[in-house]
């Protein structure tokens, strides 16, 4: 199996607060992983560094075996929609081309190929007959969707999603979960996610995040496992030991 | 109508008129529109004000109040920005500040200033019948640098306003994109304090592009539709204004403001109705 994302020892704090301690996680291709935890419990922060825009105090962050700031392009991200703008003029097209815009190309167009691919990727989430609608006239859905769309068009090897299906309804959060799992033949996936009950049954690992990490145990995933990851691990140390 | 194109062929300053209200239009019609979809009316307020002190200054000194108006803008912005990405916590108390010593420096310098005395009214409330050839070719100079680094820049503004956060997790260079959107709003300002005044800047800096981004779902069309609005509104008060022998500036941001009322109104009735006859 190649290795993805391999996290060593990693501690992050931000103004004296550590946020992450001494984490380890390693993510193979193929991988459907999923971190839950409670809010600010640092998985926007582990994000972020997975991604490179921050640095760990200590200990290393390995993506496709380098540092992640010369290979985050090739990884997708979809941040949570919700702290979007409604009113924002921009279609979905627009929103998706986004994605092709990496930094060092000061091109001021989009290319054909730039098109080509952003009509490919609402194809593959299954919004391309509303490449011109307006952004902000969607569902929660299909703007997850359109999200989603924006990070596949730079055609990545990862996609890490932020609480993909925070404030959506029951039978949205399965099909996008069901989306993923489609994507999952062809890219590994790391999903953020407080549907504990949900995510069970689509991916293959999982890790609660508090601080420090305490991955799944082996064996089997199921709804009653992650539960129960989740409480021995929310309790306090003492219990636990 | 047919008396003011009989002066616009007659006179000089009101052909300057009409050319300094295409080049600020071109002008605001571009950043009014990242200013509306940004929510950065505040801080281009403030930018608009502190010009003042720097007009004031040049006067004082003998230079071109022009040159110390854009000196006065650019210095704004970059102030402005780095207290919107090293201290957030500050930036309403700061871009007030910025707002009222910036003006406070102006009225001293130019109450200071010996011999004959302009008057204060000018700067404030501009005059787009005293623009003289010199200023046009300043705006003109002005209006492309705006027009070429928009251009070049105009999916990474586009970007920084529509997702900031996407966009620094992906690497792009957010807070110098940002301080450079705000520079081309300063310029905005300078141009604009020619035709309406520094007071009245906000309006024609906001009102086009708010009513375009009423009509239209797309960013690009929006640009466009605010540079056609601002026109239509600065050549309708233009005229208006001649005829009625009224203050110019003062016309063409009523002229803007009732528009904005009219098709804010007019879509609100619009949209009540269709959803009443869905039910």
């Amino acid at each position: 199996m190649t290795k993805v994302l391999e996290i060593n020892e990693v501690s992050f704090a931000y103004e004296r607060r550590l946020i992450l301690d001494r984490i380890d996680l390693m993510v193979e291709a193929g991988d459907f992983f999923a971190v839950i935890g409670p809010n600010g419990g640092g998985k926007t922060t582990l994000l972020r560094l997975i991604l490179g825009s921050i640095e760990p105090v200590r200990g290393t962050v390995r993506l496709f075996g380098q540092s992640p700031q010369k290979t985050s392009r090739l990884a997708g991200y979809v941040p949570q929609s919700v702290d979007l703008e409604k009113d924002f003029p921009v279609s979905v097209l627009e929103v998706v081309l986004m994605g092709r815009m990496l930094t060092g190309k000061i091109f001021p167009r989009y290319s054909a190929a730039d098109h080509a691919a952003a009509e490919a990727a609402l194809k593959a989430v299954g919004l391309h007959e509303l490449g011109g609608a307006k952004f902000g006239e969607l569902s929660g859905g299909q703007k997850q969707r359109t999200l989603i769309a924006r990070a596949l068009v730079s055609d990545p090897q990862l996609l890490i999603l932020d609480e993909p299906t925070a404030n959506l309804d029951h039978r949205v959060k399965l099909e996008i979960y069901s989306l993923l799992k489609e994507l999952n033949q062809k890219v590994t996936i790391i999903v953020v996610s407080h549907d504990l009950g949900l995510i069970a049954s689509y991916v293959n690992k999982v890790a609660y995040l508090n601080r420090r990490l305490v991955p799944h145990p082996p064996g089997k995933i199921s709804p009653a496992s992650i539960a129960d990851l989740y409480q021995r691990a929310a309790a306090p140390p003492g219990v636990v030991e | 109508m047919m008396e003011f194109l009989a002066a616009f062929f007659k006179y000089q300053f009101i052909q300057n008129a009409v050319w300094a209200a295409f080049l600020s239009s071109l002008a605001c019609g571009i950043t009014g529109a990242y200013v509306i979809v940004k929510r950065i009316t505040f801080i281009s307020g403030g930018i608009a004000h502190a010009v003042l002190g720097g007009m004031g200054i040049a006067y004082y000194c003998g230079a071109d109040p022009l040159a110390g108006a854009v000196i006065a803008a650019l210095f704004s912005a970059l102030l402005l920005g780095l207290v919107n990405l090293r201290a957030k916590q500050h930036e309403d108390t700061i871009i007030s500040a910025l707002w009222a010593v910036g003006m406070a420096v102006g009225i001293i310098f130019i109450a200071k200033t010996p011999g004959y005395n302009v008057d204060l009214m000018s700067f404030l409330f501009g005059n787009i019948l005293m623009v003289t050839s010199p200023v046009l070719k300043v705006l003109l100079v002005l209006d492309l640098i705006i027009l070429l680094i928009v251009t070049v820049f105009y999916r990474h503004f586009l970007l920084i306003c529509f997702d900031e956060e996407y966009a620094r997790l992906r690497g792009l260079p957010v807070e110098l994109l940002y301080i450079v959107l705000l520079c081309l709003i300063a310029l905005t300002v300078v141009i604009l304090s020619k035709v309406v005044g520094l007071i009245l800047v906000i309006a024609l800096l906001t009102l086009p592009a708010a009513v375009a981004g009423l009509l239209t779902a797309n960013f690009a069309r929006m640009i466009g539709l605010a540079t056609l609005l601002s026109l239509f509104f600065t050549l309708a008060g233009l005229v208006v204004s001649y005829h009625l022998d009224l203050p110019a500036g003062a016309v063409i941001v009523l002229i803007a403001g009732l528009c904005y009322l009219a098709v804010m109104g007019g879509q609100r009735f619009y949209l009540r109705r269709q959803r009443r006859s869905e039910l």
